[in-house]
């Protein structure tokens, strides 16, 4: 991979750079002199952007642990599962012959707390937060966020939700045990479940810290791509990335406040007396005095963030596996433009989709008419992004990485997990199809997998950003297709389950001979679920090891990538750069442009030459 | 103990790997890192079109392992009129997404398997190509437009309630924790009024016992249908959301409190005849309680269910109730042996609001009951059995004025004598 020609970063910023005087007053070391002010209440992207990922890694970790515990019930129900019982204590009831069960109560919490967790503080937190943190100053050529302190409160509010869920954890009526969606009349009744008492007082509080989190965040992430772009970065030079989260933020400013929203009345519900949701209720041997509400108006506002919500998920997955793609197939990605307003029309039509988890769920049938016209709009431009990334890697030099490797399994993965959206997006087979494990099939594949895998291959590529050192490549492959193969196996056979009617969330199979007889499926699923808990275990282990111990990032754009974080130095300071800003004066990919293996975005047209981004 | 083994095994394998990756890290810087490169490049090359046809065949495989669980085929076809339509359009939404899914997933491992990384190689730069772009977004759009078409077409069928002039039996399921309650409306055809404030101990529904038309209701623990006639079932839930799940049926509706929802269906094969269809399959020819390997076989123990299909708590996996469909004339008989709730069970009992008055149900009863047996006594040989006891005539407790409700027996007595009874001679 020889270049034709080699690009000393510092000279290029140095004569064509933006000079800002940033370096002139001395700001910038007002907020980085301690060690408290430096790692903990830090306000530097930098920082912020470790803290979320290192924070989200802890509760991915917890999230698995949890689905591992509950598929071990349901793949493994004549096993006695006394052994768990010193770290669930109760959670495991033992019967007289020693025979530990889980509860279903506490089957039913796992799962609440599995969804919950992985869809807000993982995949949106972790993901969204760690990324757009990382990326989003560096590569539009900013010093930082417009707001640095407001982007320090969104992740503290984001650990204060945490901080607040993982106590609910531990609440003797249990935590919140409803559901990850959180349906009323459920979740206002402690008298229909336990969890619904005090675990969902939190779950509640927890969730609007988290949205005042993801707001601080989101404003931040917009006003700073809109407002603090460096010289010639124009829109159409954005790498993908960015329109990535720039789409993003905007979604979840946008659908955030609705949920809260949502929350805010369920609140009311719970504590002041009012109807909005409940109605003609009768439940402990006891008539409610509430009539009026309706339990489908909060699935209304629950599922207009909610939907959103699942492409708040995927977009940034979409835009860093776009990202590894082109630099490392060498390549441009295909078709930028159509990427980007496939984008722009998933976030757009993802607005007016949402009651297409409410099929089933008593609303007029009518309505559904246009619910089932929006979502299978929405699968045309995801297929558009599909092919572009296919075609990305037609005729490209691929360099294999983890990172690489992990793009394109994320392609893969949102295939199969997109191609079940069309069979659930068509009411007609929703009818069969809702609350199936056909469901869960689609969505973790689609959803979780898919999104995993773009983080996998983003915390892979930019490890050396973050922390000067790469990961362990070959621990980085096991764990590649090892997670591939696993996550299928477990994923895989759930559309089968489904298909033969299967209901999700169901604590056991026993009661119903339809249902009764897939015992060696889940135990396959069960035992997958392990291996694929295990091998994200190896990866937390590479990543703390390759912090202390990886091997050393010796020049500063190790994958020869033509973005702007590459031309910061290794050990980039408060700023980013020591001196002037760099100026953009071409598209980001210019891959095997001229026969040419890269050019950075930072160096100045050749006379004739003519750039893509405009 | 098995998952426990699984664990220490894993632990184990765990720390092998990380030690090999530690060597080969060793072995890259020693060998020098481009080779290294396009060895790893050649390496996952490979894998990518293992894991290509290793996949491939997998679900080609897993298909039709499990092609008795497709929807429509096999044992798995719908036993209900619209269920059939759902299961097509099942199929041809797999047959298109199925195309999609093994092209891209060549194209996409091939590519990966072909542009490795390779010395002295360079990437073409191909930035986009309009008419290719323009191509592959039309025609989603086009199948798309087939699926949606085709979707809606069946969904508008389906849904919509029953006009007024059709013929349907309705019935009604309430969710409950965790139970399903059954109404059928007797012989009136009709549900009675409820009010969730009514809901005690005997009154499970909430049922106005004031309203006649709850009289007659009947509350089974099954739900027992005549084949090939329309149901409509009346959906609802006392405390939180619920769903009516018949699989068999296609049948799914959420179960909402205050707000009643309802489905259409129309049985199309009776339990004994989907029984039958199921002893053609060997997973159907098995004992059923596999301890009992004499006992029934599992086709031979079929029931269609009705389950939960909507997370309502604890006991959400266990709201199982039985569904027989039966013939025309089973049915009936069936119906004629179920006991009205109200009359078996509250009936003059402390929370009877009637206690005490005669209800129409039971005048017209009576009526019929006097009718048989005028008849009976006209035909009678033996002036003993022509004598008609008139049971509900009576006088108020020490007097000599009849009793209110004595009244209507003795209009039977006029209307059956003169009217039916001697024209029927
Ligand atoms: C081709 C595009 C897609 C279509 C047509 C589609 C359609 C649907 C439909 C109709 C449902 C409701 C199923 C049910 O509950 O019965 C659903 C569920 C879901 N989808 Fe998709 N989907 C698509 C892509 C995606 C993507 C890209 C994501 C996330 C990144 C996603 C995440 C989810 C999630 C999380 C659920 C389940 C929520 C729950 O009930 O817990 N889907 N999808
Ligand atoms: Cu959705
Ligand atoms: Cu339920």
């Amino acid at each position: 991979m020889a270049n034709t020609r080699t690009y000393d970063e510092d000279v290029l910023t140095e004569e064509h750079g933006f000079e800002d005087h940033f370096h002139d007053h001395h700001h910038g070391d007002k907020y980085q002199t301690s060690f408290l002010t430096h790692y903990i209440f830090s306000q530097d992207h930098k920082i912020i952007a470790r803290q979320f990922l290192i924070t989200g890694m802890f509760w991915g970790l917890v999230g698995a642990l949890m689905s591992v515990i509950f598929r071990l019930q349901v793949g493994f129900p004549e096993e006695s599962l006394s052994w768990i019982k010193p770290l669930l204590g109760k959670w495991i009831t033992v019967n007289e012959e020693g025979f530990g069960t889980l509860a279903p109560e506490f089957y039913y919490a796992l799962v609440t707390m599995h969804g919950t967790i992985l869809v807000f503080f993982v995949l949106t937190a972790g993901l969204s937060g760690t990324f757009s943190n990382l990326l989003i100053p560096f590569q539009v050529g900013a010093r930082d966020m417009a707001s640095p302190l407001l982007n320090m409160f969104s992740y503290w509010f984001f650990f204060l939700a945490g901080v607040i869920m993982f106590y609910s954890l531990f609440l003797s009526t249990g935590p919140f045990a409803g559901g990850w969606t959180a349906y009323p009349p459920l979740s206002i009744l402690p008298q229909a479940s336990s969890g619904s008492g005090a675990g969902m007082t939190l779950w509640t509080l927890s969730l609007v810290l988290f949205v005042v989190s993801v707001l601080l965040g989101g404003i931040n992430y917009v006003t700073t791509i809109l407002n603090m772009r460096t010289k010639g970065m124009n829109m159409w030079r954005m790498p993908l990335t960015i329109w990535a989260f720039f789409i993003t933020a905007i979604l979840g400013i946008l659908s955030f406040p609705v949920l809260a929203a949502g929350f805010f009345l369920l609140m009311c519900d719970r504590t002041l007396g009012t109807s909005f949701y409940i109605s003609e209720i009768f439940v402990g041997g006891q008539a409610l005095e509430n009539v009026g509400g309706s339990p489908i108006l909060y699935q209304h506002l629950f599922w207009f963030l909610g939907h959103p919500e699942v492409y708040i998920i995927i977009l940034p997955a979409m835009g860093l596996v776009s990202e590894v793609l082109a630099v490392h197939s060498r390549k441009p990605i295909f078709g930028y433009k159509a990427m980007v307003f496939s984008m722009l029309a998933i976030g757009f039509l993802s607005f007016i989709v949402w009651a297409h988890h409410m099929f089933m769920s008593g609303v007029n049938p009518f309505l559904s008419n246009f619910f089932v016209v929006f979502t299978l709009i929405i699968a045309v431009p995801s297929a558009v992004k599909v092919f572009n990334w296919i075609t990305t890697l037609y005729k490209g030099n691929i360099r294999y990485t983890a990172a690489s490797l992990f793009a394109i399994g994320f392609v893969s993965m949102f295939i199969s997990g997109g191609l079940t959206g069309i069979f659930l997006g068509n009411s007609t087979l929703d009818i069969q199809l809702h609350d199936t494990y056909f469901v869960v099939a689609h969505f973790h594949i689609v959803m979780g997998v898919a999104a995993f895998f773009g983080m996998f291959a983003g915390v892979y590529h930019w490890f050396p950003r973050m922390f000067g050192r790469f990961m362990n490549e070959t621990l980085g492959k096991v764990h590649f297709w090892g997670t591939l193969v696993g996550a299928y196996a477990v994923f895989w056979p759930m559309h089968y389950l489904g298909m033969a009617g299967v209901p999700r969330r169901y604590y056991s199979f026993d009661n119903f001979d339809t249902f009764a007889h897939f015992d060696n499926m889940n135990k396959f699923i069960t035992i997958a679920a392990m291996v694929v808990f295990a091998l994200q275990v190896l990866f937390v282990i590479n990543f703390f090891y390759s912090i202390f111990k990886g091997k050393v990032q010796k020049t500063k754009n190790p994958w020869g990538a033509t973005t702007l974080e590459w031309t910061a130095p290794i050990d980039a300071p408060h700023g980013n750069w020591p001196g002037k800003i760099p100026a953009v004066h071409r598209w980001p990919y210019d891959y095997g442009k001229d026969g040419e293996d890269f050019i950075p975005q930072i160096a100045p047209l050749a006379e004739g030459e003519k750039d893509h981004g405009h | 103990m098995t998952p426990l083994l699984i664990l220490i095994c894993l632990v184990l394998i765990t720390i092998v790997v990380i030690q090999i990756g530690k060597v080969t890290e060793l072995a890259s810087s020693i060998r020098g890192e481009e080779d290294t490169q396009f060895e790893t490049n050649r390496w996952s090359g490979i894998l990518s079109l293992v894991f290509l046809v290793v996949f491939l065949v997998g679900c080609v495989y897993s298909a039709i392992y499990y092609k008795n669980y497709m929807l429509g085929y096999g044992p798995h076809a719908s036993a209900s009129q619209h269920g059939g339509s759902i299961d097509f359009l099942f199929d041809i939404t797999l047959f298109f997404t199925g195309i999609v899914f093994v092209i891209t997933h060549i194209a996409l491992f091939w590519f990966a398997y072909k542009y490795q990384g390779r010395k002295g190689r360079k990437a073409e730069f191909i930035s986009h190509n309009n008419k290719l772009e323009v191509i592959w977004t039309l025609v989603p759009a086009i199948v798309m437009t087939l699926l949606v078409i085709s979707g809606l077409d069946a969904w508008n069928e389906i849904m919509p309630d029953v006009a007024d002039d059709e013929d349907f039996i309705e019935i009604e399921a309430t969710g409950v924790q965790f139970n399903w309650l059954l109404r059928y409306p007797g012989p009136d055809n009709m549900l009675g009024t409820r009010d969730y404030k009514k809901i005690t101990g005997v009154n499970p529904l909430g049922q106005d016992w004031t309203d006649p038309k709850n009289h007659d209701d009947l509350q089974p623990g099954e739900i027992v249908l005549p084949v090939g006639k329309k149901v409509r079932v009346r959906i609802t839930a006392r405390d939180v959301l619920h769903n009516f799940y018949l699989p068999h049926f296609r049948v799914k509706m959420d179960a909402v409190p205050g707000i009643p929802t309802y489905f259409i269906f129309t049985p199309t094969k009776t339990t004994e005849e989907y029984r039958q269809e199921l002893s053609n399959y060997a997973e159907y020819q098995v004992p059923s309680d596999p301890d009992d390997p004499n006992g029934p076989q599992r086709w031979e123990t079929f029931e269609y269910e009705l389950a939960c299909a909507e997370l309502c708590g604890n006991g959400h996996f266990s709201m199982r109730r039985v569904v027989r469909i039966v013939s025309e004339a089973e049915y009936e008989a069936w119906l004629g042996q179920q006991k009205s709730y109200y009359l078996g069970n509250i009936r003059n009992g402390d929370e009877d609001p009637l206690k005490g008055q005669v209800l129409d149900l039971e005048i017209s009863q009576r009526k019929t009951d006097f009718t048989t047996a005028v008849k009976q006594a006209l035909g009678a040989p033996d002036s003993v059995e022509k004598v008609i006891p008139l049971n509900y005539v009576q006088y108020e407790t020490g007097s000599s004025t009849l009793t209110a409700d004595s009244q209507y027996e003795l209009d039977n007595l006029g209307a059956g004598t003169q009217g039916e009874c001697l024209s029927a001679d």
